[in-house]
């Protein structure tokens, strides 16, 4: 489904991604886990063809991303901030997306789904920051892409919401999809996630499931398990 | 890209910065006219302010939409959408409206004034063209230096400095060379520096038409031809094409190779 | 009485019908040929030429006053075979004739009509086509060219030569020709005390009109329109100027009015439009110039050196590349109540005079000066900026050369 393989990325003198290989099979919650700074964001953005790889080669659905765009059809992006353009209102901005990617029904019913009823017809630029989040995930689930990348879902969100996010998340996995999550929230992740990634300073340091982890880790609490890889590693 | 382009035109149609910019050429049209009087002043007038704010306004409003539609950027860019379609509709969207306002904002007042009914409308449409033209390279090399600099105050002096060079700084040096090699023949040197830089270049386009009468006093074969035939216009009219071409076949190439 | 009156009035006219008129054709007339009629005339005779091609040259008038006049439609050819008239009488007149195809000579000036040593003669209607000369004029006085066409097929000033060429002529009125196509349109040399007005001359390859040692004329209501150097007044004295149009005269050497070693000159109302240099003035005295407007040419004036006493006054400079080029001081030259379209002075008491005064020679007209090429940055923001620091505090151009009164809005007259 997706193949990244032998992938390294520079950001000037800084090292970011230092020979990435990994193979996410279809189906499934993924969630990628590492401290700040360790190349998250960089991979979920080298998938989508937003940082262009110094090296190596990324395969969704078997083709090459490179110089390709199409793909993206097939991803649906949550990205991290949701930063949009403010003079724009938040129905202008769903038709605007729906007139680039094409026609979908699902919108409605998130839009119901996350109470956003009073805000469509407010600038982007007025909104809270919970507000904007849920119009972002709006915009995400209402395509129904095979892949789903979210970057920080949770971000601002209240607790109801938080809820019918995770319902929303299991839904699409029940239809079979990829989920592709990162986020700092490790209950958050331990509750969702099938399997994890664990990324340093640009390299894989685990790949399995959370009770893989447990195992390795000699840990019964899934937050002390990655604590303690970061503490054997920066010993 | 047209969806990108129409976006982007919408958007900015709604920045005040277009009724700004709109407002601004309204006005200077109507104080040109109506309390001058004088069409052939006015075209005058015109031509140095077209010469030196339309380049200037082109670089800061480039770089400005640039910046500021980050974030709108960054949404598209996840989209199935290509690069250069993103980036060649945000350019041409801010082209584009930048146009429109130079050309309904001089023009309404023109047409008011009854422009069509003057012998000085040849005039007129070609300060416009050439304005029009000076946007579209500005505009290009904004989003150039834009694409190349992340950090925003580094951008927007790289642009001044852009402006401040080629409007001034240039004819400044272009000057002290012509003077400082007077004893060789020149009148090819001067002309190819003319074509170097975009905004003399344009002044020559105006040249040829308001001062003709003066351009033809000089000897040296290559100036004749170049200002008594067609030849003038036609190579000029060509290098701005190539002025426009340039910086956006660069936002192709750079946009390709950009980490977001 | 009153029949002695009118047996007398009888005899007289009589006495002087014996002027004839006899008819020319190419068949059942009086002649066939003109020469022959001309030959068989006397003086005071009339010759109707109907119309028809004659092909005749150089017919030779020799001290006979005869009246020629043509049908419409009576055309000579020469066939470029020397002249078309060669005339030396008085009280000539030849009249409604084409005259085509005069003969192109290195070394000998052929004209469709040859005027030598004549007086009170009248030359109007004709048209020549294919001129080498037109009508050429020596030693001649008194006379009247009126409402005649020429033009030539000339390539090269050395093929061509002048459509109304004056020598050593006195009084002469040349009024309402189209002269186009020649060397020179109308050109005086050693003439005096002519008057020329009301002519067209265009597309001449040197002048337009051409002064020579000739002094006391007067030129007026002319037009004067892209010729090769336009009008050219040399080593005259008070010649007047006035209400003439100059204009689109495009060159290197190519002037509205190229002015050298003239005094006492007068140009009023004349009009200067497109033009590469308006009037360019070497070593000229005593001149006036009034109530002239200068409008889009590169430059309006250029003033050599050796100019004296000069008065520039109530003059509207419009939109020129430069309005002034002045070489050496000012020598009591003078400036004053001019209206310039690029002043930008106020006038806070109202009184229609600007209250700061006008420097209409720029620092950059200083520099294409001195390197020619420059001029590729004409209009340019930085050529402004060193404009009007030479303005604030003038270092190379004559800091004394200003108009004090400049107009604030155009003279009109």
């Amino acid at each position: 489904m997706v193949e990244i393989t032998d992938l390294y990325k520079k950001f000037g003198k800084n090292d970011v991604l230092n020979g990435i290989n990994l193979s996410i099979k279809e189906g499934g919650i993924f969630a990628v886990l590492g401290p700040n700074g360790s190349g998250k964001t960089t991979i979920i953005k080298t998938i989508l063809g937003m940082v262009i790889p110094d090296k190596g080669s990324i395969k969704v659905f078997d083709t090459n991303i490179k110089n390709n765009s199409d793909y993206r059809h097939k991803i649906d992006y949550l990205p991290q901030i949701a930063n949009f353009p403010s003079n724009l209102k938040v129905n202008e901005l769903i038709k605007m997306i729906k007139d680039l990617r094409g026609k979908t029904d699902a919108d409605q019913n998130l839009i119901e789904t996350f109470k956003l009823e009073p805000f469509l017809n407010k600038k982007l630029g007025t909104l809270s920051g919970g507000t904007k989040q849920k119009v972002n995930i709006v915009l995400t689930f209402m395509f129904n892409s095979p892949i789903i990348i979210l970057d920080e879902p949770t971000t601002g969100l209240d607790p109801i919401s938080l809820i019918r996010l995770k319902e929303l998340i299991q839904k699409e996995k029940a239809k079979g999809k990829t989920i592709l999550i990162t986020s700092h929230i490790m209950s958050f992740v331990e509750e969702v996630a099938d399997n994890i990634v664990f990324i340093l300073e640009g390299k894989i340091y685990f790949k399995g499931s959370i009770e893989e982890l447990k195992a390795k880790t000699k840990q019964q609490d899934f937050e002390h398990a990655i604590a303690n890889i970061l503490i054997e590693n920066h010993a | 890209m047209l969806k990108i382009l129409k976006y982007s035109f919408f958007d900015l149609m709604r920045s005040s910065w277009s009724y700004v910019y709109f407002a601004f050429y309204l006005l200077l049209g109507i104080v040109l006219l109506f309390l001058n009087n004088d069409l052939s002043k006015a075209v005058i007038t015109l031509m140095n302010v077209i010469i030196v704010l339309v380049p200037l306004i082109g670089t800061i409003f480039g770089v400005m939409y640039y910046y500021n539609s980050k974030e709108f950027t960054e949404l598209l860019l996840a989209q199935p959408l290509k690069r250069s379609s993103i980036f060649l509709g945000q350019y041409l969207g801010v082209a584009i409206s930048l146009s429109m306002s130079l050309i309904l904002g001089l023009g309404l007042p023109f047409i008011a004034y009854g422009l069509f009914k003057s012998n000085a409308i040849w005039d007129f449409s070609l300060l416009l063209i050439v304005g029009i033209f000076l946007t579209f390279i500005f505009s290009a090399l904004a989003f150039n230096i834009a694409l190349s600099n992340e950090n925003k105050i580094k951008g927007f002096g790289y642009a001044i400095l852009l402006w401040l060079f080629l409007a001034i700084i240039y004819d400044g040096l272009f000057l002290m060379s012509l003077i400082l090699f007077e004893d060789y023949p020149l009148d090819k040197v001067s002309l190819i520096g003319t074509m170097l830089n975009p905004i003399d270049l344009s002044r020559t386009l105006i040249l040829l038409k308001l001062d003709i009468s003066a351009l033809l006093g000089y000897t040296g074969a290559v100036f004749k031809q170049f200002f008594g035939t067609s030849f003038g216009l036609i190579v000029s009219f060509l290098a701005l094409t190539l002025w426009v071409g340039l910086p956006v076949l660069r936002i192709i190439y750079k946009s390709k190779k950009k980490d977001f | 009485m009153k029949l002695l009156f009118s047996v007398i009035l009888f005899i007289i006219s009589t006495s002087f019908a014996s002027s004839q008129t006899t008819t020319v054709c190419n068949a059942g007339c009086d002649f066939t040929s003109i020469q022959t009629a001309v030959d068989s005339s006397k003086s005071g005779d009339r010759i109707f030429i109907k119309k028809g091609l004659y092909k005749e040259s150089n017919i030779i008038i020799y001290k006979k006053s005869l009246h020629i006049s043509g049908e419409e439609g009576t055309i000579i050819d020469t066939q470029n075979n020397g002249y078309g008239f060669s005339v030396e009488a008085t009280d000539i007149i030849i009249k409604n004739l084409i005259i085509k195809n005069i003969e192109v000579s290195y070394t000998k000036e052929y004209a469709a009509i040859l005027l030598f040593k004549s007086y009170d003669f009248e030359i109007e209607n004709i048209t020549v086509e294919n001129a080498f000369f037109g009508f050429l004029i020596q030693k001649s006085k008194d006379g009247i060219v009126h409402n005649n066409t020429i033009s030539g097929e000339g390539k090269a000033e050395a093929d061509s030569g002048n459509a109304i060429h004056l020598w050593h002529c006195e009084n002469i009125r040349i009024t309402n020709n189209d002269v186009r196509r020649m060397r020179d349109g109308i050109y005086l040399e050693f003439g005096s005390n002519s008057y020329i007005s009301d002519n067209y001359s265009t597309e001449n390859m040197r002048y337009g009109l051409h002064f020579m040692f000739s002094n006391e004329n007067t030129y007026e209501n002319n037009i004067f329109e892209a010729n090769g150097a336009g009008v050219a007044v040399m080593f005259s004295k008070k010649i007047k100027m006035y209400n003439n149009i100059f204009k689109k005269n495009w060159g290197t050497a190519s002037y509205g009015i190229l002015l050298k070693e003239i005094n006492d000159a007068e140009l009023k109302h004349n009009i200067f439009e497109d033009n590469t240099i308006g009037i360019n003035a070497d070593g000229t005295n005593r001149i006036t110039y009034t109530e002239n407007t200068f409008k889009n040419n590169g430059y309006a004036i250029k003033v050599h050196g050796a100019c004296y006493d000069n008065i520039y006054s109530k003059n509207n400079f419009l939109y020129n590349s430069f309005d002034l080029s002045y070489s050496g001081n000012l020598n009591s030259n003078k400036f004053e109540n001019n209206y310039w379209s690029n002043y930008t002075g106020y006038d806070l008491d109202k009184n229609g005079i600007g209250d700061i005064p006008y420097r209409p020679v720029k620092l950059f007209s200083y520099l294409v000066n001195r390197t020619p090429e420059s001029i590729v940055l004409l209009r340019s923001l930085f050529i402004d900026i060193i404009d009007f620091s030479e303005k604030v505090s003038p270092v190379f151009t004559p800091e004394n050369l200003i108009d004090n009164k400049p107009l604030m809005t155009e003279v009109t007259w």
